[in-house]
């Protein structure tokens, strides 16, 4: 489904030059949900930039579906940490889910249909007609994960998408991603620095390390679904996932890789 | 630091509209009287610095501009710091502002001449009529903006309120002040050449022009506008220099 | 209980005309002052403001009902000043904005057209007025030239800036989604700049107002602008204040209009900033 394949950035030239990335090979199959995590900082926000086609990366490549990826972004939606600035204030919050699916070709009424839809699964259906900037910075992500889903991509990315919300918020937020996740059989690629969350939200965890960021190893997440906040994490598969995840976000610390 | 590639494209942008002006008056693409080649206009423009006559009419127009603008900041500062401090006349005196700033000030040219017979006068006083409100409005709004925090620091100190006032209040308005006589210099300069063109005059850039259109001298009137447009560049260049230096505190302080 | 809320009422009126009182009771002495100060004076360059009124009257308002009470005189004087004002004014915004935007949302392009543009701000419009009357004649070509002119800046420079700094979350989301030029026009970049394109719009309007009455008093057989320099020569003083009045009414109209509009254009602007 997604293929990357050597994927290195470096910003800038010369004595300024930073890598940013530096050689990362990542497969996510098709139905699957790939949590990325990292030190903060680490260069797993320009891997979701450069798949999204946001930016061109130095080296590499990345094929969705076995076509390449270059200035037009794929058939994919993305859900953005800072859901205020993601979302446009000065469209209604239907207006906001309706507008990417223009480009899907689809009436006034169809997207109208579609938006409605999306916004009931994500339990918004009253807030259509209200303003982002009216609703709570959980809602307004709600909103963000709506707009995502009535996109029907092939791929959907998450940037730390629950990184601003409060602890509670965040624990709905993670049980609503994996309830659509599993009704529309999506595949999600999840960037986050929490290692508790990217245990109990993915199938399969990739840990990067420090920038220039390169794969330090995986781990497949083994957990029975459906997912529960408490059952789940207190189940010894999990406590140990979560300390191998843990062992590898930290080693990589001590002892950078060497140079290629 | 100013990246390399900005000057050079800035440059080839006014090389190619240049020559592109030139190449329309050369080729009679654009009647050669209506609108000279840039090259005549370009050589009239460096022929005018060396042209007593000219340099007269840039001084007159500097003169009245300078003596208005000042005259204005004289008027607007004192009275925007009065009604800045006291919110009940603010509030009653701004309907009138409200509806006398909408005037404009060329408007009152008719009027003028007919009060004042000093050719200067006239122009000064339209130039201060309009020069005002910017200057008014920022003084005014500026000491409204004053943090109370840094007021009620002084008061506790048992600072009376005239000298809280020189201290905080008129200081940390004084960037809004500056800000709203660099758009005074603006709209002056515009009214300056505006009452040139509509009463003449002895003198001035705009009576300059007249007598240049009167015969027909395009490149003259090019020329010279030429100039006004650097004595605008240079006023308002100068004016953010005094801003930046004399307040860095403000830019540091809010990031702008 | 009704007594108690009807007290509310009555309470909340007279605080509400309290606070209108506080705001326009000036107004109604300093025009009587005018009033008096004239009446005393007795001079002939400043007529009472009640002579001011009639002869505005007598001028321009006195046509029939179904001109809505304007009279000839009116019609030939307002309309094409005001044709002038709107024409210009809306020339001038289009070419402004769409310039503004190619500038803002491209590096290269802005590259090469700034110091242009920088120096095209400079110059003061009026100067340009003795070239467009040799280049277009007397006439409404000229002024709408000129208004256009001098009316553009605020517009460009703010739309300039506003469309370069377009969020950049809202850019990218955009992009992720993969919406149209068109569609990442008209839905993201301009409504993102829209409050500062508004914010030049509006200074743009009452620049428009001084340069009308510039081109007017200098080159033109009609208009607001041709009645005051008519006036002044025919010694009409009453006339004459009577039109610097006219002006001072349509500036103010203008910006209130102006502002009503922005309101409820930018109203999520306004609200969003006022919750976060």
């Amino acid at each position: 489904m997604l293929d990357v394949v050597n994927l290195s950035h470096t910003y800038g030239e010369g004595p300024n030059a930073h890598q940013a990335l530096g050689g990362i090979d990542l497969k996510v199959a098709e139905g699957e949900m790939v949590c990325v995590v990292g030190p903060s900082g680490c260069g797993k926000s320009t891997l979701l930039r450069s798949i999204a086609g946001l930016i061109r990366p130095t080296e590499g490549q990345i094929r969705i579906r076995e076509t390449t990826v270059a200035d037009t972004p794929g058939d994919l939606a993305v859900v953005f940490q800072d859901y205020s600035r993601s979302l446009f204030p000065w469209m209604s919050v239907g207006d906001n889910v309706a507008l990417p699916l223009r480009r899907r070709g689809k009436d006034r009424t169809a997207r109208r249909a579609a938006a409605a839809e999306a916004l009931e699964e994500v339990g918004l259906a009253a807030a259509s007609s209200k303003f982002p900037w009216e609703l709570s910075g959980g809602m307004q992500q709600r909103v963000a994960i709506a707009r995502a889903l009535a996109y029907r991509p092939s791929l959907l990315l998450m940037d730390e998408p629950f990184g601003s919300v409060d602890a509670q918020t965040r624990e709905d937020l993670e049980d609503l991603v994996l309830k659509v996740r599993e009704h529309h059989r999506m595949t999600v690629l999840l960037i986050t620095h929490d290692i508790d969350e990217s245990v109990y939200v993915g199938d399969r965890v990739v840990v990067l390390t420090r920038s220039p960021a390169r794969v330090a190893g995986e781990l497949s997440v083994d957990l029975p679904f459906p997912r529960d906040q408490i059952a789940t994490r207190e189940l010894p598969a999990f406590v140990h996932l979560r300390a191998e995840v843990g062992r590898l976000v930290r080693a990589k610390k001590e002892s950078p890789p060497v140079q290629v | 630091m100013i990246d390399r590639r900005v000057v050079v494209r800035g440059a080839a942008g006014a090389a190619v509209l240049l020559i592109a002006a030139e190449l329309a008056g050369r080729s009679g693409l654009i009647d050669p009287v209506l609108l000279p080649p840039m090259s005549t206009v370009l050589a009239g423009a460096a022929g005018l610095l060396a042209d007593p006559e000219f340099l007269t009419d840039l001084w007159g127009t500097v003169i009245v501009w300078a003596t208005g603008l000042l005259t204005a900041i004289v008027i607007a500062v004192p009275l925007g710091v009065l009604l800045g401090t006291l919110p009940r006349a603010e509030l009653a005196a701004r309907p009138l502002v409200e509806f006398m700033r909408p005037i404009p000030s060329v408007a009152l040219l008719p009027l003028v001449t007919l009060l004042i017979p000093y050719d200067h006068g006239v122009k000064i006083t339209v130039i201060v009529y309009a020069a005002v409100w910017p200057v008014l409005i920022n003084t005014m709004y500026g000491l409204r903006d004053v943090d109370p925090v840094a007021k009620e620091t002084l008061r506790s100190f048992g600072f009376g309120r005239l000298a809280v006032l020189a201290r905080v209040s008129v200081p940390s308005a004084a960037p809004f002040v500056l800000t709203g006589v660099r758009l005074a210099a603006a709209t002056g300069l515009i009214v300056a050449i505006s009452a040139e063109l509509v009463a003449g005059g002895t003198d001035g850039i705009g009576a300059f022009m007249i007598r240049a259109g009167s015969g027909y001298r395009t490149d003259l009137i090019l020329a010279a506008t030429l100039w006004a447009g650097i004595l605008g560049l240079l006023a308002n260049m100068l004016l953010v220099r005094v801003q930046r230096w004399a307040f860095r505190w403000h830019t540091e302080r809010t990031g702008a | 209980m009704t007594t108690t809320v009807e007290g509310q009422t009555t309470r909340g009126m007279r605080a509400g005309l309290l606070a209108v009182l506080a705001r326009v009771w000036l107004v109604p002495i300093a025009v009587a002052a005018w009033e008096l100060g004239t009446r005393q004076a007795g001079s002939t360059y400043f007529p009472p403001p009640s002579q001011i009124l009639a002869r505005m009257y007598e001028l321009w308002f006195s046509g029939p009902a179904a001109h809505l009470f304007l009279t000839d005189g009116a019609l030939g004087d307002f309309l094409p000043s005001l044709a002038r004002l709107f024409g210009g004014w809306a020339l001038a915004c289009v070419l402004g904005i769409g310039l503004g935007v190619a500038l803002g949302r491209s590096r290269k392009l802005s590259g090469y057209i700034d110091p242009l543009v920088e120096f095209g701000r400079a110059i003061p419009p009026p100067t340009l007025i003795p070239l467009f009357i040799i280049l277009f004649k007397m006439g409404t070509q000229m002024q709408v030239a000129t208004i256009v002119y001098g009316v553009i800046w605020p517009i460009l420079i703010n739309t300039i800036d506003g469309a370069r700094h377009v969020d950049r979350v809202h850019a990218d989301t955009a992009q992720a989604f993969g919406l149209g030029r068109a569609q990442r026009l008209f839905r993201i970049i301009l409504p993102a700049a829209g409050p500062k394109i508004f914010a030049g719009v509006r200074l743009s309007l009452s620049l428009a107002v001084i340069l009308m009455v510039v081109s007017e008093l200098v080159g033109s057989t009609n208009g607001i602008g041709y009645q005051l320099m008519f006036t002044q020569q025919n010694f009409d003083l009453s006339g004459m204040w009577g039109a610097i009045v006219l002006l001072g009414v349509l500036g103010f109209v203008l910006n209130a209009s102006f502002l009503v509009v922005e309101r409820r254009v930018l109203s999520w602007h306004r609200r969003a900033r006022q919750t976060t």
